[in-house]
C-alpha cells in the first residue's frame, strides 16, 4: 500500500490489461504528455555508452534498507537493478512496462491446484554479488524473512504456513517447497491469489542468499543478483551502488545490464538545491520523489530545459475521506453534498495546475484497470468528466440532510501543499453553510492518526493520497474502502473513511473471484464497484497527479515506467 | 535614651522640609527624555494601531476576504482585469504563479499567496494575531511568574523548593520541543478542551497564547524570586512582620511594588521574545492554525514562493524584525528609567 510519491507504487500484470481500449487510452495519454517519455524513441539507444557516475539528489533518505522491510520507491528505484524476483516487470517505459516477465525463473508458470500452487524452473549459473550461486532454497529464505523482519504488508500471508510465523520463527517449508537438485521451487497458497504475480515483482520477494539473517538487516542490503551492487548506504548521506562483476544479462526484458558505472544519491540538500545543482549540471536527477518546488517550475518552463524536463501521468488518486462514522458524515445527502461543493480546478491549481493534475470524482485513476470515466458531482449534465461545482445542487442537499451549521474538522498534514488542500476544503465546507476548520499534523503523525479509529471523533475529513501498488482496481478499492480494510484500534487501517457498504463488498469478493481466470470480466466488475462506491461518496476525491522528473543535460535515454518511474540504470551519461 | 530623643527633635526643626519624589514619575520623566526609547513606543505602536487596522483596511479599501481561498479570482492592474493566479509559460505550462505587489492598496498591494488571498491584507491580520498572542502570552507569563515568585520567595523552605524545583524541570525542556509537544497534543483535540467552566477552541488563539506564556514562566520566575528574597530581608518589610501585619498585606503592599519594577522592565523584552516564538512555531504548523493568518504563518506561506513572489515572506519577516527592535529597544529604555543604577553600573 502506498500513499505518497515515497512510497512505492506496485506494478500490475499486464495480462489483466487486456482490452485494446485500455491499451489506447495509455498510449494515447503518453503521447499527450507535454514531455512524457515513455521510453526511448528507434535508434536513441545507438548512442548509448557505458560509464560515469550518475547522482541523484535526495531531500531525505529512505530509512530502513533491508529490502525486507523497505517500502519507498525511493529504495525500490535502487534495489530494481540489484536484486532480481522470480518474475519481474518488463523492464522498459511506457505501457509495455507493466507486462510481467520471467526473471529468475525461466518463465511464468500457470496456477494448478485451483490457483493454488506455483511451479517455477530457476535459471542456472546466476550467482550473488558475493560469489555464491542462486539456488532455489535462497528463496525459503527470502519469503520466511518477510514474516521474522517483518515486512510491512501482507502480500505473502496467503502462503502455506505464514499464519503460523511470527517474528521470532518462520518455517513455511510447506508453503515454499524448494528443490536444489531440480532447480524448482513449489509455492503453495491458502487460497487463489489473481494478484499473487505482481506481489512476487516486488522487491520483497527479491531473492537474498540462503545464510542471510532472519533478523533485520538495517543498512546493510544483502547480496543481490542485478548488475549493480550496494557499496555503502548511509542515510544520512548517501547511498554509493557499483557494478557487480559476477552479474551477466539472462533476460534483457527483466534485467538489463546497465549504463552508469556507479549510482549514488545523495541525502539533505532541500529540493530548492537540488534543483539548482542539476541546473548546473552538478548532479543529474532531482529524485522524483521529490515535489519540486511551485517557484522552481517556472524556471523549468524555460525552453532551455524542454529537453531536460518530462512529464508523466501517475496512477494516484488525491482525495478527503469523509469520516462515516460520525456526523455529518454519517449522512450520504451531506457527503454527496460536499462532492459538489468541492471545486476540483483549484485543487488542481495547488496541486501545479492543469498541466500537473486532472480533476476527478472517482475512486480509480485513468488508465487503470477497472477504469470507466464516471463523475456524477459536476455542474452540468456530461457525468464523464468534471466540468465545475455545482453549489446550488450542494446547498439542496445540506439543507435536506439536516446538517447546515455543524462543525467540521478539516485534517491535513502541515507541508505547504497539503495545507492548501485542506485550506480549500475549509472554504468550500464553508460555502455550503457547514463551520469548518483546519487541524493539521506533522506528516509522521497524521497518518496513523486517521486510520485509527480511537481518534475518529476528532476529525470529520482528512486528506490523503494513494498510490498504486501494482495495477489491479482491488488495489484502489477493496484497501481502501472494503469493509474488509477497517481495523478498529489500529494505526493500519486504510479504509479511513469506515466505508462499509456489503452490496458493494459482495460485489468486490466477486470481482476478486472471478480475476483469477477473467480478467476483462472482473475488470468489468470492478467498474462498477468503482462507480457505487462514488455514488456513496465515502471521499471527495479531486484529482489524479502527474509526475515531474528533471535531468541534467547530460542524461540520455530516459525512460519512464508506470511501476518504477525512472528506471535509472537504462540511461547513459554523456 | 532621652539625650537622643533629644538631638532627633533638634534635626527636625532644623532640617528644611523635603518634597516627596514619586519614584514611577522619575522613571517616567527619565523614559520621556530618552528619545530612542520614545522612537522605539512609537513605532511600535504605530505597527498595533495599524495591525488593529487590519479589518477596515481588508472590508473597506481591499475589498477582500483575507482568509477565504481565491484561487479563481481576478484583480485589476493597470486597469486591466487579470487572473489572481498565472499557469506558468512555455511548453511545459508548469505550475501557477500567484499575481506579485501592485503597490495599489486597492488591489492586492503586496501581491496574493499561492491560494489567491491579499497578502497585505493578511500581513495586517495576521500582525494582530502575532501582537495579541504576543502581549497575551507576555502577559499572562509575567502575572503567573510574579505570584509564584512572590509565594517562593515569601514563604521559603519546602514551598519555595517545590516551586524552584517545578520551575526547573520546565526550564530542563528545550522551549520549542515543549511548545511542539504542547501544541501538537492541544491541536489533535479537536473538540476543543477545558479548564473548569472555561472552554478553548482549538483553532483559537488561546492554545499558542496559553502554550507560550507557560513555557516561559521560568524565565520571569528565577529573577523575581531573586528580587523578592532581596526585599524579604529588608528593614521594612522585618518591620512590618514586627507590628503583626498580614501575608497578603506583606505580600501585596510591600514586597510586590517594591519587585514589580523587574517585572515591568521583562515585559517588553518578554513581548518581543513571545512574538518570535509565536512566529516560529506557527512557522512550523503547531501556533495559529490556518485559516487564521499570523506572522509566521504568512512566512510559511512564502517559502514555495521565495525565487518569485518574495515579499510574501520578505513583508512579514521585516513586520517581526521591526516589532522585535522596537520592543527590545524600549525595553533597555524602560530598565534604564527603573533601575538607574543599572545604567551607571553599565556606563561605569
Amino acid at each position: 500500500m502506498s500513499r505518497a510519491l515515497k512510497a512505492p507504487l506496485k506494478g500490475p500484470k499486464l495480462y489483466t490489461w487486456s482490452t485494446a481500449a485500455a491499451v489506447a487510452a495509455l498510449v494515447a495519454a503518453a503521447g499527450c504528455g507535454s514531455s512524457s517519455s515513455s521510453s526511448p524513441a528507434a535508434g536513441q539507444t545507438a548512442g548509448a555508452q557505458k560509464g560515469g557516475t550518475y547522482t541523484i539528489l535526495a531531500h531525505a533518505a529512505f530509512g530502513v534498507a533491508d529490502p525486507a522491510q523497505n517500502y519507498t520507491l525511493q529504495e525500490w528505484q535502487l534495489l530494481i537493478d540489484t536484486h532480481d524476483g522470480l518474475v519481474q516487470f518488463n523492464r522498459v517505459g511506457g505501457i509495455a512496462g507493466t507486462k510481467i516477465v520471467p526473471d529468475l525463473a525461466t518463465s511464468i508458470p500457470q496456477p494448478t491446484n485451483g490457483g493454488k500452487t506455483y511451479v517455477f524452473h530457476i535459471r542456472r549459473g546466476i550467482k550473488f554479488s558475493n560469489g555464491q550461486t542462486l539456488k532455489p532454497s535462497d528463496f525459503v529464505t527470502t519469503f520466511e524473512r518477510q514474516f521474522t523482519v517483518p515486512g510491512p504488508t501482507t502480500f505473502y500471508s496467503g502462503i502455506v504456513g505464514a499464519d503460523k510465523c511470527s517474528t521470532k520463527h518462520c518455517d513455511l517449508t510447506q508453503g515454499v517447497v524448494a528443490d536444489d537438485s531440480a532447480y524448482t521451487l513449489t509455492i503453495n497458497l491458502t487460497a487463489s491469489d489473481p494478484e499473487f504475480l505482481d506481489k512476487l515483482a516486488l522487491p520483497f520477494a527479491y531473492a537474498v542468499p540462503a545464510g542471510t539473517t532472519k533478523k533485520l538487516t538495517g543498512n546493510n542490503v544483502p547480496p543481490g543478483t542485478g548488475p549493480y551492487m550496494w557499496q555503502s548506504y548511509n542515510p544520512n548521506s548517501q547511498a554509493v551502488l557499483v557494478r557487480n562483476s559476477h552479474f551477466h544479462v539472462w533476460s534483457s526484458a527483466a534485467q538489463p545490464a546497465g549504463y552508469p558505472d556507479k549510482i549514488v544519491e545523495k541525502f539533505g540538500q532541500t529540493i530548492s538545491d537540488a534543483v539548482t545543482a542539476v541546473q548546473n549540471g552538478q548532479a543529474d536527477e532531482v529524485f522524483d520523489g521529490d515535489v519540486i518546488p511551485s517557484d522552481r517550475l517556472n524556471e523549468l518552463n524555460s525552453a532551455k530545459y524542454a529537453k531536460q524536463v518530462h512529464v508523466n501521468p501517475l496512477t494516484s488518486t488525491y482525495y478527503f475521506a469523509l469520516n462515516t462514522r460520525r456526523p455529518p458524515f454519517n449522512n450520504l445527502q451531506a457527503r454527496q453534498a460536499i462532492n459538489y461543493a468541492a471545486d476540483r480546478s483549484a485543487y488542481v491549481k495547488i496541486g501545479g495546475g492543469p498541466s500537473l493534475a486532472v480533476p476527478t470524482c472517482q475512486i480509480l485513476p485513468p488508465n487503470f484497470p477497472g477504469y470507466k470515466p464516471y463523475c456524477p458531482y459536476t455542474a452540468g449534465t456530461d457525468h464523464t468528466k468534471w466540468t465545475g461545482p455545482d453549489l446550488a445542487k450542494a446547498k439542496q442537499l445540506v439543507k435536506q440532510s439536516g446538517t447546515a451549521g455543524m462543525k467540521v474538522v478539516v485534517n491535513s498534514q502541515n507541508d505547504e501543499t497539503s495545507k492548501a488542500f485542506a485550506q480549500q476544503m475549509v472554504s468550500d465546507l464553508n460555502k455550503i453553510g457547514y463551520k469548518a476548520s483546519t487541524q493539521l499534523l506533522n506528516s509522521s503523525i497524521q497518518y496513523p492518526f486517521i486510520q485509527n479509529s480511537d481518534n475518529s471523533s476528532k476529525w470529520n475529513a482528512a486528506w490523503s493520497d494513494w498510490y498504486q501498488d501494482y495495477p489491479a482496481a482491488s488495489d484502489f478499492l477493496n484497501v481502501l474502502t472494503g469493509c474488509g480494510s477497517i481495523h478498529p484500534h489500529s494505526d493500519a487501517s486504510p479504509n479511513i473513511a469506515a466505508f462499509c457498504d456489503q452490496k458493494i463488498q459482495a460485489q468486490m469478493t466477486q470481482a476478486s473471484n472471478l480475476g483469477v481466470t477473467n480478467a476483462a470480466s472482473a475488470n468489468n466488475i470492478w467498474a462498477q464497484v468503482d462507480h457505487a462506491v462514488t455514488d456513496q461518496a465515502p471521499w471527495v476525491a479531486y484529482f489524479n497527479p502527474k509526475q515531474i522528473d528533471f535531468l541534467s543535460a547530460r542524461v540520455h535515454g530516459y525512460q519512464w515506467n508506470p511501476q518504477w518511474y525512472i528506471l535509472i540504470d537504462q540511461q547513459w551519461l554523456k | 535614651m532621652a539625650a537622643i530623643l533629644e538631638q532627633a527633635e533638634v534635626a527636625t526643626e532644623v532640617r528644611p522640609a523635603v518634597a516627596g519624589r514619586n519614584p514611577w514619575l522619575l522613571a517616567g520623566r527619565q523614559l520621556w527624555h530618552n528619545r530612542i526609547a520614545m522612537a522605539a513606543l512609537v513605532l511600535f505602536l504605530l505597527i498595533v494601531v495599524v495591525c488593529l487596522a487590519a479589518p477596515l483596511y481588508a472590508n473597506h479599501v481591499a475589498h477582500v476576504d483575507a482568509f477565504a481561498n481565491n484561487l479563481n479570482g481576478t484583480t485589476v492592474v493597470n486597469g486591466k482585469q487579470v487572473p489572481l493566479l498565472e499557469q506558468g509559460g512555455g511548453v511545459l505550462r508548469l505550475g501557477e504563479t500567484p499575481i506579485g505587489p501592485t503597490w495599489d492598496v486597492h488591489h492586492y498591494f503586496l501581491g496574493a499567496d499561492s491560494l489567491g488571498r491579499d497578502v497585505a491584507a493578511r500581513l495586517l491580520y495576521g500582525g494582530r494575531s502575532s501582537l495579541i498572542v504576543g502581549i497575551g502570552s507576555a502577559v499572562i507569563c509575567c502575572v503567573i511568574a510574579t505570584v509564584l515568585a512572590l509565594i517562593a520567595g515569601f514563604f521559603g523552605s519546602a514551598t519555595d523548593s517545590l516551586l524552584s524545583r517545578s520551575m526547573d524541570v520546565i526550564w530542563a525542556f528545550p522551549v520549542y520541543l515543549l511548545a511542539i509537544c504542547l501544541g501538537t497534543v492541544l491541536l489533535t483535540h479537536s473538540n476543543g478542551f477545558s479548564v473548569g467552566p472555561v472552554h478553548i477552541d482549538a483553532t483559537s488563539l488561546w492554545p499558542p497564547t496559553l502554550i507560550i506564556a507557560l513555557i516561559y514562566v521560568p524565565y520571569v520566575y528565577r529573577p523575581v524570586r531573586g528580587q523578592v528574597l532581596t526585599v524579604v530581608n529588608r528593614e521594612f518589610v522585618q518591620a512590618a512582620i514586627s507590628q503583626g501585619a498580614s501575608n497578603v498585606r506583606l505580600l501585596f503592599s510591600d514586597i510586590l511594588p517594591n519587585v514589580v519594577s523587574v517585572v515591568i522592565v521583562l515585559l517588553p523584552l518578554m513581548i518581543a521574545t513571545t512574538i518570535l516564538t509565536e512566529a516560529a512555531l506557527s512557522f512550523l504548523g503547531v501556533g495559529v492554525q490556518p485559516p487564521n493568518a499570523s506572522w509566521g504563518t504568512i512566512i510559511n506561506d512564502g517559502l514555495t514562493l521565495l525565487y518569485t513572489r518574495p515579499w510574501v515572506t520578505l513583508a512579514p519577516g521585516i513586520m517581526i524584525v521591526l516589532t522585535v527592535l522596537a520592543l527590545n529597544v524600549l525595553g533597555d529604555g524602560i530598565r534604564d528609567a527603573l533601575d538607574p543604577r543599572a545604567k551607571l553600573r553599565v556606563k561605569g
